[in-house]
């Protein structure tokens, strides 16, 4: 059933009192268009979408053609104003309405915008109050509609969107790949009623059934025995009392289980059953209880009865009941297990209270068509599952009321799966999951928490031209810092926590304070450097040996020539005979090799190894950020890179003439890699050149992602451990080198 | 499996004298014989008994008792024999004789054991024996009072085998044994219930109809009880609501399995009641449904959306959140006791009637006979169902009831100790 409680509980009077930080919260007001609004019983959920304006460091190439005096940077970088789209989501209590539409009718200087999209129960009751303040008018979108759009959207876009939810495990939250194909799926909104909707497409739904026990069930009903009013108190009650005093169980019945049925003695054979007595007295903590059990296996019942009966197995759960509550997270997945014998898992949305604000904001946004792009969680501006909840941190809620923030960018690329991958359902990017691992969590919040110093003063010196470095470094420390300690406690808060989460929380938060790239001038000096010595390496590895040539090309890679780290052997990963021994084979088709760093790894260990790749006959697509991140060679640095050394080196000069190497960006901005989320024309390319090798370089993109990943071509990942806690879990000494040569089962039988 | 205290002396080759008796008078159909019924996993030694039946001297001596002690109530039927001859009746004990009085010459025992009379089935032929059938109930929290009767009656001098279903066949055991001196067969309750049920339903298919179901549910003016003949019943969906609920899917007389149940039950329509309104009984509750309204405490689609929720084809009038506009105090504050039951009796019953829908939908069966004492003087909730289940289906579903409602557990036990099934 539609969330109709919405209207039931809002209080008579609107708090003015209150002081917002409002320019925390209602972000880029300036800008904003396409308002939509989803009021609900007792929060609401505002959206709009704006663009931002920030740095972005951009390299140019000198012309070259001039003559070159010494001492000439290679190219020049300046930090220009870049716009993007990003869209904002927020979510307050009703009572903060009026304050809030004041706020934004006083920043909104946008003038387009004439009309709100909203949907909720409360859109009719505040339609009056929206119109006045605003000034807009109010277009009401169906309740279902939006629902199922927002649902879509955040599975869609936002990785570790679903997660399941284990109350005892070590990690309370399991978060769900994201599964290549959406659909179809089962969602069970528990409003005032239950809705049960099945969502076949991005445009076909159906409510193929509900029942009328529902969360207003539990409210009213509960507030009739308890005396207790506030939805929220019912729950807390609920998670304090015993349902076995009020509820007739099997073992009441039986004296024992009920064994030829399988029935424990525990299981509830009639709920309320020991209520029906005049001369007893039940606590309010008991009843509350009794009567969650009973809606929450009334509900979980039914939700697997229409599971079964359309052949569902994905079924997600959402609408106030569940809202941000373990308590009924818990006896809702415990219905489920018990109803199905664990053949389906209960799922739930980090974003779930969203999602009708982002599906009312949809429909009034189509003529943008957001749907044809790609969409990331900003880490930096938004909140995090659980920022505000009451059982998990009461004096936060106090403190700063419950504002909750999403925001998600737009990306300039539309992102899609390697197809190279093997079971693209199945594959996890994260190589360890910091969320269930306790001691690799600590290890690395204090690792982050250590080098943060350092970070901030990178910052402040790439920008020295620039006003206001020091303060807004300062800035990013803290709300970095800020992150870091919310992850320590909420570890789940932006889906598992990896890694790969924590430095691409840190790249959100240096652009958030118009850091775009504290690297540039590291990476130029670098890249500079680097350049000079390559002819010289070239033409050192010329000189020896096949066999002698490839083992230097790959310590190449893993240390850039210059360091004699994994000079040794056996590796503490060593497939370097296996590699070698391919390499006398048949030449690959084409090999896609995901870069690291800049200067002496790019230049001096990729291209001289793409060089011999090149010269066996090999293509070869080079992949690199879009984005900057740390010292790691951007796109459009690799541009000018590859031109230059083009102009020394005439295989690479005939190689990218003939269009034998292709450089691609990968749609990442982020120093570990995602093969989930790449750049739709980098999958194009690799399918139209039948590529059959993947090279993948780098801790960050070969150790802390990717070490597991299945690919169905052969494989290289390749990284020098650079921390020494990293390399002693994976049983070695720092500067341990890994050589994973990776032949998938099949074309190994083929060649056997 | 089934404990087994009781048989018949010797397996001869002759067949049960109920069977006898049946075909004497020709009214059973060849599926209603109470001997087969049976779960699947019986149906060999089930089959096996046909051709080797025992002998005419086994029937058990009297009284012949079958006892069902479920969560809330305990169901007794008791076999009053007719036909004793005069050398029977100067050979009759004296506690038996005792026994037969005080339960046939009441109609209610203690102050809270019933005799429902309009239940009885008289001149029936069991075990080739003639006489009445009478059925009994009291509440289980008197089950000690009940043991203290037996024993008073010196139940345990003669020498009975007492078939008791139901939990508390297990629960009570110990008591049964200690306070009354008596052994207790115990028998599954499901397996008694359908063989109760199939049993009841054959020998009544020349009297007035076992079997019932509503015409015109929709319509309260012109919904009428029509008989309905439940002649090769299967496959067929069994809901039995007692205190909670147990949904058995029965696809052949030996051959059923409980599907699922709830624990959204008739205990639940008490207890909730009983809570919110103060009252004790199920009748006192029953009363108070009957005259309050439960539109006031249910959110209605209507009151959210002002009429049909026609894009998902809602009607106005179907509720929306059962007690949705409790959470709202001054609607609280609005509403009677009597609304309160009725909107608890609503609940539950629509929720039995949507857990059943799905379930006949899951497999695939058609007709639905709905049994258990919530149903007792309860047209309230078998016109919810019949209309629920022909509503929500579009006539597909069937809702069939049964005038034993909640017995049938405990003649299941009687037909066990007059014809063990193992």
């Amino acid at each position: 059933m539609a969330d109709c409680a919405r209207k039931g509980r809002t209080r008579d009077s609107m708090d003015k009192s209150i002081t917002l930080p409002p320019d925390e919260i209602f972000r880029n007001l300036e800008n904003a268009k396409r308002f939509a609004i989803d009021i609900g019983g007792s929060l609401t959920k505002l959206a709009y979408y704006s663009t931002v304006q920030h740095k972005v460091a951009k390299v140019r190439s000198f012309d070259h053609t001039a003559k070159e005096t010494e001492g000439d940077p290679l190219y020049e970088i300046s930090v220009q104003e870049e716009i993007t789209a990003r869209l904002h989501f927020i979510k307050f209590e009703n009572t903060y309405i009026e304050t809030c539409l004041d706020f934004i009718k006083d920043h909104l200087v946008n003038t387009e915008t004439k009309v709100i999209k909203a949907t909720g129960g409360g859109a009719y009751k505040f339609k009056e109050l929206i119109e006045k303040k605003l000034r807009l008018k109010v277009d009401k979108e169906d309740e279902m509609t939006c629902l199922i759009k927002g649902c879509n959207f955040v599975l869609r876009n936002i990785p570790h969107e679903a997660f399941v939810y284990a109350k005892h495990a070590d990690s309370e939250f399991r978060f769900q790949n994201t599964h290549p194909d959406i659909f179809p799926y089962l969602l069970i909104n528990i409003g005032s009623g239950v809705s049960i909707v099945k969502v076949e497409s991005e445009d076909k739904f159906e409510r193929i059934g509900g029942s009328s026990i529902g969360g207003g069930t539990f409210w009213g009903l509960g507030a009739l025995l308890t005396k207790t009013k506030r939805f929220d108190e019912l729950l807390q009650l609920a998670s304090r009392g015993q349902h076995s005093s009020v509820d007739m169980l099997v073992k009441d019945i039986y004296g024992g289980a009920y064994s030829s049925l399988g029935l424990t003695g525990d299981l509830i054979a009639s709920s309320f059953g020991k209520s029906a007595t005049t001369d007893k007295e039940f606590s309010k903590e008991d009843m509350a209880k009794s009567l969650l059990h009973m809606i929450s296996n009334d509900i979980g019942q039914l939700a697997c009865l229409y599971a079964r009966l359309h052949n569902l197995s994905r079924v997600y759960f959402g609408g106030f009941f569940i809202r941000g509550h373990p308590v009924t997270m818990h006896t809702i997945t415990y219905s489920i297990n018990f109803f199905t014998k664990g053949e389906v898992q209960a799922l739930f949305l980090r974003h779930e209270g969203y999602l009708g604000a982002i599906g009312a904001f949809l429909k009034g946004a189509e003529e943008d068509n957001p749907n044809q792009y790609s969409w990331g969680e900003n880490y930096a501006g938004s909140s995090g599952l659980m920022s505000v909840s009451p059982d998990l941190n009461p004096m936060q809620r106090a403190r700063s009321g419950t504002f909750d923030m999403l925001e998600m960018d737009r990306l300039e690329r539309q992102l899609v799966n390697l197809p190279l991958l093997q079971d693209p359902s199945s594959y996890v990017p994260d190589t360890v999951d910091l969320t269930e691992d306790a001691l690799a969590r600590e290890y690395w919040l204090s690792c982050f928490e250590d080098a943060l110093d350092g970070v901030v003063k990178r910052a402040v010196a790439s920008q020295p031209d620039l006003p206001q470095a020091a303060e807004r470094a300062e800035k990013f420390r803290q709300k970095y810092l800020h992150k870091l300690q919310t992850l320590r406690h909420q570890p789940f808060a932006y889906g598992s926590l990896t890694v790969r989460s924590l430095l691409d929380t840190r790249e959100h938060c240096l652009n958030e304070f118009n850091f775009p790239d504290p690297y540039s001038k590291v990476k130029q000096k670098e890249n500079d450097v680097a350049l000079k010595y390559f002819q010289k390496v070239v033409m050192s590895l010329e000189k020896l040996s096949w066999e002698q040539r490839q083992f230097a090309l790959v310590k190449g890679l893993l240390a850039g020539n210059v360091f004699d780290w994994g000079a040794k052997r056996p590796w503490l990963v060593d497939c370097y005979n296996e590699w070698l021994e391919r390499l006398k084979g048949p030449p690959h088709k084409c090999a896609l090799f995901f870069v690291d760093n800049s200067g002496i790894d790019i230049i001096l260990g990729v291209f001289p190894f793409v060089r011999e790749l090149l010269c066996r006959g090999t293509e070869v697509v080079l992949a690199s950020n879009s984005g900057p991140a740390l010292n790691d060679v951007t796109n459009s640095e690799l541009q000018i890179l590859t031109e230059r050394i083009a102009a020394m080196d005439s295989v690479i000069q005939t190689a990218l003439k003939e269009d034998k190497l292709t450089l691609v960006q990968s749609g990442s901005s982020s120093p570990c890699l995602d093969l989930s989320r790449l750049d739709k024309a980098l999958a194009t390319v690799v399918l139209e050149r039948h590529t059959d090798l993947v090279v993948i370089e780098g801790m960050g993109r070969a150790i802390h992602t990717n070490y597991y990943a299945m690919l169905n071509c052969e494989s290289l990942k390749l990284a020098v451990i650079k921390n020494s806690w990293l390399a002693e879990r994976l049983g070695g000494k720092i500067f341990s080198v890994v050589f994973k040569y990776e032949v998938p089962f099949k074309s190994q039988e083929l060649k056997q | 499996m089934k404990q087994k205290d009781y048989h018949c002396e010797n397996g001869g080759a002759t067949k049960t004298e109920l069977e006898e008796a049946r075909e004497r008078e020709a009214t059973a159909s060849p599926a209603s014989g109470s001997s087969m019924m049976t779960s699947a996993g019986r149906a060999s030694s089930s089959n096996a008994r046909r051709t080797a039946e025992p002998p005419v001297k086994s029937r058990p001596p009297f009284p012949w008792f079958g006892l069902d002690i479920g969560g809330t109530l305990v169901k007794l039927v008791y076999f009053e024999p007719k036909d004793i001859t005069a050398e029977e009746e100067q050979e009759e004990v004296e506690n038996l004789k005792s026994i037969r009085k005080y339960l046939t010459s009441n109609v209610a025992y203690g102050s809270t054991g019933i005799r429902d009379v309009h239940l009885e089935l008289k001149e029936l032929t069991l075990c080739g024996r003639t006489g009445n059938l009478h059925f009994i109930r009291f509440p289980t929290q008197d089950m000690h009072a009940f043991l203290q009767m037996v024993r008073q009656k010196h139940f345990s001098s003669l020498h009975t085998t007492l078939c008791a279903t139901g939990g508390g066949a297990y629960k009570f055991e110990p008591d049964f044994r200690m306070m009354a001196n008596l052994q207790l067969l115990k028998l599954d309750e499901l397996d008694c219930l359908v063989r109760g049920i199939l049993y009841i339903d054959s020998v009544k298919s020349n009297g007035p109809s076992e079997c019932y179901y509503f015409e015109n549910p929709s319509d309260p003016e012109h919904c009428i009880q029509k008989p309905y003949r439940l002649e090769n019943p299967y496959p067929l969906l069994l809901v039995n609501i007692g205190s909670g609920v147990s949904i058995l899917a029965v696809y052949s007389e030996d051959n059923y399995r409980r599907v699922t149940g709830t624990s959204l039950g008739g205990g639940t329509f008490l207890g909730l009641c009983c809570l919110l309104t103060g009252c004790s009984t199920f009748e006192e509750a029953l009363d108070m449904a009957s005259r309050g309204e439960s539109t006031r405490v249910d959110k209605l689609v209507r009151d959210i959306y002002g009429g049909d929720y026609e894009r998902f084809g809602l009607p106005g009038w179907a509720v929306a959140s059962s007690f949705g506009n409790m959470m709202c105090k001054a609607k609280q504050e609005s509403v009677s006791k009597e609304d309160l039951a009725r909107a608890t009796l609503v609940t539950i019953t629509n929720n039995i009637g949507s857990i059943t829908r799905m379930c006949a939908l899951n497999e695939n069966i058609e007709r639905v006979v709905f049994v258990g004492n919530f149903l007792r003087v309860n047209t309230l909730s078998m016109k919810l169902l019949a209309y629920a289940m022909e509503y929500w289906s579009k006539g597909q579903l069937k809702a069939l009831f049964l005038q034993h409602e909640g017995y049938f557990g405990a003649v299941g036990a009687l037909l066990e100790l007059l014809n063990p099934s193992t």
